[in-house]
């Protein structure tokens, strides 16, 4: 019983560190931010890998779940006579959850494991230290680029995946299920406003910055010898989804009240 | 040879430097001065503590306690970032070269000049080539670090830490991994590199011909203190045991065998 509850308090002593090394590193990004010119080059890589190359993913992820989504709620729908109002339900649905969400995910895997992946082995490898060595400050070279590249690929990806939502919900309503697509799209329009939309890129801007903080810091400090990397990448993917999910819970009701 | 005394001020000096890795005590008090314009030859057992001394030298770690002075300043007191211009006067050459992978080595080589800037790109490029030969690795600016051998990573990684030239190098263990050919080309390029371009030297390393060759002093670091410094002469024909065995290579392990 004791054993367990020292288990459970290194593991929240854990947790506290964690966070804590997590706002220093957010910190020190802002503070370089403002010191250090942005090096364009790299920034522009960064937007390639972390933006660019992840479109096809975000695509296909936005509009299947928007496929099935608008399927499942017509086949409910259907029933009450109500086929018409599918439209509006996925694209709410899109804009303020599924979008941001199944997005962010889709590029924790893709992007924060690659992340975490590569800090990790340029630590382990001294390459890090190579780079101190050489007067330049890591956060600068290393995180600053990534960051401003997720800060901007994310919302654009997360605005990408809700519009692939709701073109593949209408294809499926209208051309395969037959709803009327004057109807479909009319209350589409009416029911969805600009704060659905505005909701959807808030979250995929603040979840961006989880999975990259995230990210860095796993790789950053990752422990020595492949076991290190390995452990940093997958801790990277699973403590960015965890905490994806339960932040859009809090952002849910936020974002609700104040926008 | 002038004798120590009358020799130039120390550019580097660590005053009971003591750093804890774990739970191992690696440094346990180190004092050491290295002059400027000498080549300091640091030697002692694998895992006793000599790559992490010279990190402490170029501030890439932090001493737990001691001083570490670097001219007039003590790196132990100062920030990363107010280490980053006091770095701009040292380069290090890393055990396993440390390149980026995400560079080409001919960009590998260029990033200090780049990085320090008001250079044009045409001078830079000559640069370049210029460092690669002296390295003996012309014309290989467009290789990427993994298709390079690990003696040619460590060239590259020379090229990289010299080509800006600055006033301290650190080498960790500039030879170990190398044919006895290649080893003798890099001892003879970190003379030629303290004396034509008057830099000081720091160098790690259990290669004894290296240490005997390079070397204006060698110091001992031995159970996480520097055990003794002396000229070459003297400390390879040292009859302290300790001293001598390690010079000499004689191991202290049992008879017993599995």
């Amino acid at each position: 019983m004791t054993r367990y509850a020292q288990e459970l308090g290194a593991r929240f002593m854990g947790m506290l560190q964690m966070a804590g090394k997590i706002v220093f590193l957010f910190w020190d990004i802002m503070r370089c931010l403002v010191r250090y010119p942005i090096r364009f080059k790299l920034l522009v890589r960064q937007i390639d890998f972390i933006g660019a190359k992840s479109v096809p993913v975000v695509i296909i992820t936005g509009g299947f779940i928007g496929a099935v989504f608008a399927a499942q709620c017509e086949f409910q729908f259907r029933a009450l006579g109500m086929s018409s109002a599918v439209g509006p339900v996925v694209a709410i649905a899109m804009c303020r959850e599924l979008g941001p969400v199944l997005c962010a995910l889709m590029i924790a895997g893709r992007v924060g494991s690659a992340m975490a992946a590569e800090l990790a082995t340029m630590k382990i490898t001294e390459q890090i230290d190579a780079l101190r060595a050489l007067a330049v400050y890591p956060t600068e070279y290393l995180i600053v680029p990534r960051f401003l590249a997720m800060m901007i690929s994310l919302p654009i990806l997360v605005g990408l995946a809700i519009s692939c939502g709701i073109g593949a919900g209408y294809f499926v309503a209208v051309h395969i299920l037959e709803v009327p697509g004057v109807y479909y799209w009319n209350n589409t329009e009416k029911f969805t406003g600009d704060k659905d939309i505005w909701i959807g890129v808030v979250k995929g801007f603040f979840f961006g910055l989880i999975i990259l903080l995230i990210g860095c810091h796993k790789g950053l400090n990752a422990s020595q010898g492949a076991e290190g990397v390995g452990l940093a990448t997958t801790e990277s993917v699973v403590d960015a989804f965890i905490i994806v999910l339960i932040a859009n819970f809090f952002f849910t009701f936020l974002l609700n009240a104040i926008l | 040879m002038s004798s120590p005394e009358t020799q130039a001020a120390p550019l580097v000096r660590l005053v009971g430097v003591e750093k804890k890795l774990g739970r191992q005590k690696v440094l346990r008090g180190v004092d050491l001065e290295i002059r400027e314009g000498e080549r300091m030859v640091i030697i002692g057992r694998s895992g006793g503590g000599k790559s992490v001394l010279l990190k402490h030298i170029i501030g890439l770690m932090q001493p737990d306690a001691g001083q570490v002075w670097f001219r007039d300043k003590d790196l132990a007191q100062l920030s990363e970032e107010e280490l980053v211009p006091l770095r701009k006067e040292t380069g290090m050459l890393f055990q396993n070269g440390a390149l980026f992978d995400s560079l080409s080595v001919g960009e590998n080589v260029a990033f200090p000049l780049r990085e320090k800037g008001g250079i044009s790109e045409h001078d830079l490029q000559a640069e370049v080539e210029r460092a690669l030969k002296i390295v003996d690795l012309p014309r290989q600016e467009h290789k990427w670090p993994s298709e390079l051998s690990g003696g040619m990573r460590k060239r590259v990684a020379l090229a990289r830490a010299a080509i800006a030239k600055p006033a301290l190098m650190l080498y960790d263990e500039p030879t170990s991994g190398l044919d006895p050919v290649v080893s003798d080309s890099i001892n003879k390029l970190m003379i030629r590199l303290g004396e034509e371009l008057k830099m000081t030297s720091v160098i790690v390393t259990h290669d004894m011909v290296s240490a005997r060759e390079v070397g204006d002093r060698i110091a001992m670091l031995h159970e996480g203190r520097i055990y003794c410094v002396d000229e070459p002469k003297v400390v390879l024909e040292s009859k302290d045991p300790i001293v001598h065995r390690f010079v000499n290579g004689i191991s202290d392990a049992s008879d017993a065998i599995f």
